[in-house]
This record gives structure tokens, sequence and C-alpha cells, in this order.
């Protein structure tokens, strides 16, 4: 291909007319929505880091329960995203029903997330005492920091589990195109790659190392 | 207007945004998903906000000329904030606060983006709708929900919050600090459901600018109307995520019981706040990094209905249109560096406040581009002067008397002196409030005929923009002065200052009073002006009554519910083709090519 082609394959359309970044509404839409929702997590993980280097923080956390736990929480999500690549594959290959099948194991795997983390909250406060407003191991803004990141986080795969959910239907009775199969995927990376934030910088910065 | 048939591929591409028309009532006036509906619905929710807003000022004022008065009928319908209808100090700071949210949020934020970008952005562009159409919807009611939680702080116990509407800890994050509770959960919630509002909202305009251009609307010949929509919309975008995270902070510790922005050993009423580790500049920092860029939210619509207008009607090109919308980027740009300029006394390094004052000074730059360009769009012109234009023009010197004053606020060491003082009041009233306030008026009387097809009164517009205009100064001015005094502002009253009585300041608060309660009376002026004409003004049904060349003076008033009627126009040239040599005409519309202006044969072409 010559330069001159692709220079007026590029060219059309900043001039109107036309998508200017070659992509749909809805997948610019959701790179936006992408783009505002990191600086909602950006603003609190500098919150986060800013309350921690303001107080003596603690490192509550032990290898085990707490650091496998999250490791295993960590790979669940981290496969949910393997799957959602592959959704999106069989969807631009016009395979409506694998590509619903691969949502719903995406659906599936998010779900466990929520699962084992809720699990992981229900243990840390019953067992640990730890709450958002206090704990037994320092500051109770550990606690605070702990349960909002999280939390919000949590909130995201919940959202993201229902929002699957919609698109796998919607998708299977041809409601949906491939490219709404893709924004989706988008988001679901996204709230997997916050998560790949948020354990390091929560749970193994915080790890007692013995 | 010239057309050209929609190609396949344009004619599949709108028919993604063209909905049908909806006939009940329901779907068509409360639910609408037209851009031009929700426009207006948009302003509507602005003028109700602006009249409580003004309403609150007013109290404001009457506390600070007359602490000990009394307002029977205040106290009917406060009995705890003004017991016997006088208003306790605590009710003043309420007041205040409320005013500010109201005015920030409800009128500067929604009307020039939310009300007049929703109306003409598509239409300028030569779009059907916006990108979202039904997102869009949802921004609006959520904005609508959000008005009505901020509403609901009037009446729940205790009353409106006090804490300013920058909100700042530990006032507004521990109970025990105020007589209000409640009141300030739901300011919080307002503000936060408003952030997702606003996000929703300028998302869709991002998306809406990028892709649905008519063929040949480049981005340099997009009105500079457009340029300012879009780069507000960016701001939008990467500032109210932050204040969203901000506001979960703060409900979080006046709720759940944290401590993010309490720091260790307050204490509230001789007793010790059993909170720990938080610390208040870090909400200074989360607010303000959202505060800054929200001024420019406010003002650069207002850039851009006052360039847009003043090349209309002075029937010149734009001066520098190519700097005037590398200014907005800049300006966008910079706004989101200079947040520490409003902590200089919050306790900050020497060096940080330098980095801060650098920048601020920066922005002098592109905002005098701007202005010498106004200027020199006028310059030499064939000045029509009509009521927008009138408008504009008070705009520009509101920006000037207002961007001055913040030439000093930006030095670190004299804001030590004038910070919390009248001068600051003085200051972003003028600039954030008034300027931007005035490009919405000058936005409504030139939209005026488009959206209604009617005119509003010429002379009761003017009548109404030189009452304003003299009384925004006599209001404004002065402050200045006091501010020098110093007079710290956010007092209750200042009977018992002695410093202050002696210099005047209370004569000086009695007059600004006085102007001011002139100046809202003014603004009735205008609301039975704008109700009337929409039912009853000159009707005017012609496409372009002020000989304008953007897209959507080349349609019908009001325009059809697709805004084009189903074809696709097509854009030839920029956006201000004014006093064309050898035209037919002393403009040429963007839609228009070269054989429409010039007749045959065609000659050169004019520049973009």
């Amino acid at each position: 291909m010559s330069e001159g082609h692709a220079a007026t394959m590029a060219a059309p359309t900043w001039q109107g007319g036309g998508t200017p970044l070659a992509v749909g509404h809805k997948k610019l839409g959701m790179w936006l929505f992408i783009i505002s929702d990191s600086l909602t997590f950006s603003a609190l993980l500098l919150t986060y880091s800013y309350v921690r280097v303001a107080n003596d923080w603690p490192t509550p956390f032990h290898f085990f329960p707490s650091i496998v736990f999250s490791t295993i929480m960590t790979l669940v999500l981290l496969t949910s995203s393997l799957t959602m690549v592959y959704a999106v594959s069989a969807a631009h290959h016009g395979a409506r029903r694998k590509a619903a099948k691969w949502i719903w194991a995406t659906a599936f795997f998010g779900t466990a997330f929520v699962v084992l983390h809720g699990y992981e909250w229900l243990h840390l406060m019953h067992d640990e005492g730890m709450y958002p407003w206090a704990n037994e191991y320092g500051t109770p803004l550990f606690g605070g920091t702990f349960f909002l990141i999280t939390g919000l986080h949590m909130f995201h795969v919940i959202t993201g589990v229902a929002y699957l959910g919609i698109v796998a239907l919607g998708y299977r009775r041809g409601k949906w195109l491939p490219e709404d199969v893709e924004v989706a995927g988008l988001y679901w990376h996204f709230v997997d790659l916050v998560w790949m934030f948020v354990f390091p910088l929560i749970y193994l910065l915080s790890t007692s190392v013995e | 207007m010239t057309e050209v048939q929609p190609s396949k591929e344009v004619a599949e591409y709108t028919e993604v945004h063209r909905h049908p028309e909806p006939k009940s009532f329901l779907w068509k006036y409360i639910f609408s998903v037209d851009h031009k509906v929700i426009g207006i619905q948009y302003m509507l929710l602005a003028v109700v906000a602006v009249f409580v807003g003004m309403a609150l000022s007013l109290l404001v004022r009457l506390r600070l000329v007359c602490p000990e008065c009394s307002y029977p009928l205040l106290g009917q319908f406060f009995p705890v904030g003004a017991p016997e209808g006088v208003m306790t100090p605590e009710f003043y700071l309420a007041m205040l606060t409320m005013h500010g949210t109201v005015m920030v949020f409800m009128v500067l934020t929604t009307a020039p983006q939310g009300g007049f970008g929703n109306y003409f952005l598509p239409i300028q562009i030569g779009a059907a709708d916006m990108a979202f159409p039904r997102l869009n919807m949802l921004s609006f009611w959520t904005t609508f929900v959000s008005f009505l939680l901020l509403m609901a702080a009037f009446v729940v116990e205790g009353g409106a919050p006090m804490s300013g509407w920058t909100g700042y800890p530990p006032l507004s994050a521990v109970p025990e600090a105020t007589v209000q509770g409640i009141g300030q959960d739901l300011w919080l919630a307002s503000i936060a459901v408003f952030c997702i509002a606003s996000l929703l909202g300028a998302l869709n305009f991002i998306v809406t600018t990028l892709d649905l251009r008519a063929k040949g609307l480049t981005m340099m010949r997009m009105p500079l109307t457009c340029w300012t929509w879009f780069v507000t919309a960016i701001l939008g975008l990467l500032a109210f995520g932050v204040l969203l995270a901000a506001g979960v902070l703060l409900l979080m510790d006046r709720n759940v019981g944290t401590s993010f922005f309490v720091p260790a050993g307050l204490v509230v009423s001789d007793k010790v706040i059993d909170h720990s580790g938080g610390s208040p500049i870090l909400w200074q920092h989360l607010f303000w990094f959202f505060g800054h860029p929200e001024v420019y939210i406010a003002i650069l619509p207002g850039m851009g209905v006052t360039s847009h207008v003043l090349s209309t009607f002075a029937r010149k090109t734009v001066f520098g249109y190519r700097a005037m919308v590398y200014a907005i980027t800049a300006i966008g740009g910079l706004g989101f560096v200079v947040w520490g300029h409003h902590m200089f006394v919050s306790g900050m390094s020497p060096y940080s406040a330098f980095v801060f004052s650098v920048l601020t000074m920066c922005i002098g730059v592109p905002s005098a581009i701007k202005t010498f360009n106004w200027i020199g769009t006028m310059w030499g012109g064939k000045i029509r002067f009509t009521s927008p234009m009138l408008y504009s023009i008070g705009f520009v010197s509101l920006f000037v008397s207002g961007g001055l004053s913040g030439i000093f606020l930006g030095q670190p060491t004299v804001d030590l002196y004038f910070h919390d003082t009248y001068f600051v009041v003085a200051h972003f009233h003028l600039i954030m409030g008034v300027a931007a306030i005035f490009g919405m008026f000058a936005g409504m009387t030139f939209w005026f005929p488009k959206m209604f097809g009617r005119m509003m009164n010429e002379p009761l517009s003017k009548i109404h923009f030189w009452i304003t205009f003299v009384g925004v100064y006599a209001i404004f001015g002065p402050m200045h002065y006091l501010g020098m005094l110093p007079h710290p502002r956010r007092y209750a009253e200042i009977t018992s200052v002695d410093y202050l009585g002696a210099t005047g300041a209370a004569e000086l608060h009695m007059f600004i009073t006085v102007a001011a309660v002139l100046t809202v009376l003014a603004q009735f002026i205008f609301l039975y002006n704008f109700v009337k004409s929409i039912f009853a003004g000159k009707e005017c049904r012609e496409e372009n009554p002020w000989e304008a060349t953007t897209l959507e003076w080349a349609i019908p008033s009001p325009p059809p519910h697709d805004n084009f009627a189903g074809k696709v126009p097509h854009v030839y040239r920029g956006a201000y083709d004014f006093s064309l040599r050898g035209a037919k005409r002393d403009f040429a519309m963007q839609c228009n090519d070269d054989k429409a202006v010039f007749g045959e044969p065609a000659p050169q072409a004019s520049g973009d």
C-alpha cells in the first residue's frame, strides 16, 4: 500500500461524515468512561497513599490466609479476562452461541470473585475485627481505605456481571452486535486492570513479613 | 440550503440516530430523547435554580446590612434558622453555602453546557441528535434528582449545610461541629449524583463532536461554540470523577466512621473528637483538582458564545480563529495544573506555591489572546448593536475586570493578604459568575428565534442589559475595596468589628445591598421577556434572522424533530465567513458552496 493511499485513508475521517478514530460510538464512549472511572480510582488510591504516609501504617495481612486467598481471587479475575478474550474473538467470527458461552464463563468467574471476596470480607470482620471505622492493628484508616477501595471495585465487578448477562442474552438473540461484546470486554478488562493495582497496593504492601 | 444526496453509508450512519417523533406528551416533553427538548429542560432547570440562588444571595445581603432585622415570613418558613424572622449566623452561612452550590452546579454547569450545548452542538455540527440520545435523557433526569436532593436539604431537620460550596472539612465532616445533620449528607449525595450525571453528559458531548460532524466539517471549521462545548466536556469528564471520589470519602467520614479528612486531636465544643489520621488538606487537594476546572466548565461556553456573537454582529470573521482554538484548549489544559492556588494559605511548601503561581500566571496568556482577538474581531467591523451583541461585549468587559484581579490572587504573597476577603468574592463573581451569565444572556437572546420561532423583545432586552451591566459593577466593584481593608468574607455581621466600621465598610455594604436588590429585580424583566416571548413574541419564521453563517440558521425555526429533515448537510467552509470580497451577500453560510456564494463563474475559494 502506497503512502499516498494511507494518507487518503486516514484523512477523510477527520473531515466529517465519519468516525475519525475508526471505532463505533459505543466503543469510544466506553473508552471515555474508562478514563473518567480510572480518575475516580486514581483519586482513591492517591488518598490511600496520602493517609498511608501520614500515619503509622499497619501490615496485618499474613501469607495465610489473606495473601493466598487474594492471590486465588486474582487468578480467578485474570481467568475471567481470558474467557472474555475468547468471547470477543468468537463474536468477531460470528459464532453467537460460542461467544455467549464464553461470556457466561466470564460472568461465572466474576461471580466467583465476588463470592470469594465477600467471604474474605466476612473473615476479616468476624475473625480479625477489621471494620471501616476500627481495627486492632493500628490506624482505623487502614480499614477505611481497604473496605472503600475493594468495595468500590467489587461494586464494579457486580455491575460488570450484570452487564455481561445482558450482553450475553442480547447477543445470543441477535439484538446486539459483535462490537457490543467487545465494548463489554473493554469494561471487564478495565475492572480487571483496576484490581491489578489494588492487589499489590492494598494487599501485598500490607503483608507482614515474618 | 445546499444539500447532497446522502450516500448509502451516510444514510445508514444517520439512521442510527433517528428515532421516531413521539406523539404522547410524556415521551415528547418529559422523557424525551430529543436533544432539543433536553436542552430546554436543562435551561428551565437552570432558570428555576438561578432564581433560588438569587433569593438566597438577597438573604445573605440582608443579613449583612441588618443582622437584627426581623422578616416574619422567613421566620414562618425557617423557625430554627430564623426564629421570629431574625436570621441566625448559622442560617446566614447556610444560605451562603446553598447560594454557591446552587449557582455553581445547578446554573453555571447546567445552562451553558447541558442547556445551550445540548440544543445547538448537534445542529451546529450537522447531526440528527447526540451520539447517545437515551444517555442524554438519563443525564438530565439524574441532574434533576441531584437538584431535588439539594433542595431537600432546606427542609430536613437542622436545615441546609453551612460549610460553603467547597464543603471544607472538618466542618463538613464532623456532624458534632454544626447544627445541621442530614442536610450536609443530602448536599453530598446531591453533588455525587451530579458528578455522575455530568460525566455521562460529558462523554456524550465528546463522542458527538468527534463522530457526528457533517461531511466537510473538519475540526478547524467548527464554530467556536462547538470547540468550547467540546473542551468543556473533556474538563467535565476528567474533573467530575475526582469530585465523585472525594464526595464518597466525605460521606464515609460522616456516616461510616472513617476519618479521611478528620485530623487527630480535633476539639469541637470542648470535646475531643474520636477520630484520627486524616487531613482536611487532602479534601482541598481533591476538591480543587475538580474545582478549578469547574471554573472553566462554567466560563468556556460563554467564551464560545461571545466569539460567535461578536463575529456575527461585527460582520467580520473571528480574528485569529486558530489562536482562539489553541487558547481554548490551553485554558482547559492549564486548568488542571493550577488547583494549588486555592490553597496558598492552607499550609503549602513555598516551592509548590511558586510552581502553582507560575502555572496560574500562564493562564493569563491564552486569556489575553482571547480578549485581544475579541477586540480584533470587533475592530473596524460594521457592528450591529443587537441585544446579544451587547451582552457579549458585556461579557468581554466582565471577563477583563474579573481576570485582572486574578493576577493579584495568583501571587502567593499577595494572596496571603487577600485570601478569604471580599476581594476574592469580587474576583470570582465577576469572572465566573456574572461573565458566564452574560454569555448565557447572549446565547438566549441570540438563539431564541431559532428555538421558539419568535423574537425576544429587543428594547426590553436592552433595558435589562444596561441595568444588569451597571448593577453587577455596582455590586462587585466596591467589594474589591472591602477586600483591601481587608474585610473577611463569610462573616455574618460586621457591626462589632471596629476597624471595619471606621473605614466605611457598613455604608458600602448598604450600597451593595441596594444595588443587589435592584439588579435582582431587573432579572424579572428578562424573565418576563423570556416567558412572554415564547408565547406572544414577534413571530419570526425566517430561517436566518441574524444573517449568521452556521448550520443551525439553515434549518426552519423551530427546527424539525431530526434537525435536518432527513437531509444530510454538507459543509464547505469555515464558520465565520463574513464580508467576503466578491460574494453576493456579505456572508456565506457553512453549507453554501462557492457557486452559491459567488455565483458563476466561481472565483477562488475562501480559506477555512
